[in-house]
């Protein structure tokens, strides 16, 4: 057995990506050799300066872009020998922008549109509208029109609709942004249920509070490329490669790496963790 | 004419046409010339009314009710055009995508002052002296689709310095950018106030590099101003920027659970500068204290 989280293809790989590189048309190297094992039930984060790949890197995994050369297993089948429809049954995905999924005229008919259209039977179907909507806070809205629902509500929608289709993957593009903090802590409680309930959660994302808070494995890429490949304090303490790769330790895992001469190990996620650090350092200092 | 405030709010109120809420209810506030202002307030609370007031696109361009004293440079906003204001205000949105649709960098920053008929020759000058100061000289030829997030970011910034605004106004101008597209954006703002003396107000969610390079925060609430002060006073009450829905500086929560564990102390730092030094004095200060 090969160390290391992504050197070896993994038994439990749901996905399994080797040396996949993309190319847009007019030449921009988006991807330059992707190799990567996402396993069952995972929670994690793929983070990564404007332009690194991560969102393109989505795209390929669910066949709306189609690598240059390289291979994207998706549940032990090659995702090029499947149909995008037939891949959006394992992996679904939630756009950066709600706006771009939604068009029907009310948040239940949002929801139920994708099971709907894959052939779901619709005794089955009520059942999973309601769980989808259940699961993001959205019964109360059930009945409104999406487009008239804030920005937090209509990210939401977009999720549970890709829920609803009951996939064993969820890629979720920045889901935070332009949240506030309540919105935005709300929708992370959300997701944690969905990954107890035991869909692997990949959360695509520059936040790196919020990586701190939520992963348990963070991927870091940069130029098309994974560079890093760890837990959140793992990458946190390597400054040098996260520089890098356009992205900064939060405030206070930088305020840690000052203090480990009075005795703070250097990866610190939260100020609470800190705080407690210091303080046992003191009491051991007497 | 030394104390005119770059921008005057009283006893505000404003409410969108159709809307029974007002998104301003009751909110005074002065940004003095020369000062870097961020107000900070969760979704709703008001911010982008206030930016967008600043510029007169509010009650000018969106329309609604208005009441109480809108000014900018000591003139009533409601009384001006968006175009008399636009050379005195500028504006940069959320999404620069939203603002940039030429061909060229030099194109987009030229745009402005040729639309006000400025010579030829002034608007070559203008365009170089933006580019300089947002650290984007050379990418004139460049087309802005084809930049990172943060650069394009820039070249929205130095479109609105083309017009030689007195103050810009920035509402939640990090919003896409990378942590370190968003250091690097808050540094040019900073350096624009420092060097040019150029007024800045922005609207922020998050809390933390406006605490860093900002000399007022304006937290709001609701449509109503609920603090205004330095960083250092305002962000201190870490469990009230919650209670308004926005994420405390993590250096000012490490600050207030210190307080609340060291009694007596006074820690009250916002930068990991400032934070590093002030524990590593607590902590040798302690040492010879507790020292026989």
């Amino acid at each position: 057995m090969i160390p290391g989280p992504s050197f070896a293809a993994k038994e439990d790989a749901v996905i399994s990506i080797r040396d996949l590189k993309f190319t847009y048309e007019g030449g921009v190297q988006a991807l330059t050799g992707v190799s990567l094992d996402i396993r069952r039930g995972e929670y994690v984060a793929i983070v990564g300066g404007n332009g690194s790949g991560k969102t393109t890197l989505a795209k390929n995994i669910i066949g709306l872009l189609r690598p240059a050369s390289g291979t994207i297993v998706v549940r032990g089948v090659l995702a090029s020998e499947q149909k995008i429809a037939s891949l959006a049954r394992v992996v679904g995905y939630a756009f950066q922008n709600p706006d771009h999924q939604l068009f029907c005229s009310s948040v239940a008919d949002e929801v139920r549109f994708g099971p709907r259209n894959q052939g779901c039977p619709e005794r089955e179907l009520e059942g999973r509208v309601q769980h989808a909507l259940k699961a993001m806070n959205l019964i109360d809205v059930k009945d409104k029109p999406p487009l008239s629902l804030t920005l937090s509500a209509r990210r939401r929608v977009s999720i549970a609709s890709v829920i609803a289709m009951d996939p064993q993957v969820l890629i979720l593009d920045e889901p935070t942004t332009g949240l506030d903090m309540r919105e935005s802590d709300d929708l992370m409680a959300s997701i944690g249920g969905l990954n107890v309930e035991g869909r692997t959660i990949i959360l695509i994302t520059h936040d790196m509070k919020l990586v701190a808070k939520y992963s348990r494995r963070v991927v870091v890429m940069s130029e098309g490329k994974v560079v890093l490949d760890a837990d959140p304090a793992g990458v946190f303490s390597d400054l040098d490669v996260l520089l890098r790769s356009k992205l900064v330790p939060p405030p206070v895992t930088r305020l840690a790496y000052r203090l480990s001469a009075i005795g703070v190990p250097r990866e610190v996620l939260s100020p609470e963790e800190l705080v407690f650090r210091l303080m046992v350092a003191r009491g051991g200092a007497k | 004419m030394e104390t005119t405030p770059a921008l005057l709010l009283r006893n505000v109120r404003f409410r969108h046409g159709g809307s029974k809420s007002w998104a301003l209810d009751g909110v005074s506030l002065e940004v003095h010339k020369g000062q870097f202002v961020s107000v900070l307030g969760s979704n709703g609370a008001g911010k982008s009314t206030i930016c967008m007031l600043a510029n007169g696109l509010v009650p000018h361009a969106i329309k609604g009710e208005l009441q109480g004293t809108v000014e900018t440079f000591g003139e009533d906003v409601a009384k001006r055009s968006v175009a008399e204001l636009s050379t005195r205000v500028g504006m940069v949105f959320q999404e620069p995508e939203s603002q940039l649709f030429c061909m060229s960098v030099e194109e987009e920053v030229a745009f402005g002052p040729e639309n006000l008929g400025v010579p030829r020759e002034e608007i070559k000058e203008r365009v170089e002296w933006s580019l300089e100061l947002v650290g984007m000289t050379g990418y004139n030829e460049r087309s802005p689709f084809s930049l990172s997030g943060g650069q394009k970011q820039r070249v929205a910034i130095a479109a609105a310095l083309s017009m030689r605004p007195d103050m810009l106004v920035l509402d939640e101008p990090a919003y896409a950018l990378d942590p370190l597209g968003r250091i690097d954006l808050y540094r040019v703002l900073r350096e624009l106030k420092d060097r040019h003396g150029m007024t800045v107000l922005l609207a922020e969610r998050d809390a933390e590099e406006a605490s860093l390079y900002s000399d007022q925060i304006v937290l709001m609430e609701a449509g109503r101003v609920a603090a205004h002060g330095p960083p250092r006073n305002v962000l201190r009450d870490t469990k009230m920027l919650a209670s308004l829905g926005i994420t405390p500086p993590q250096i000012c929560e490490v600050s207030a659970l210190l307080r609340s564990r060291i009694p007596g102390s006074t820690f009250s730092f916002t930068s990991v500068d400032e934070a590093e030094q002030a524990i590593v004095d607590e902590f040798t200060m302690r040492g010879r204290r507790e020292t026989p």
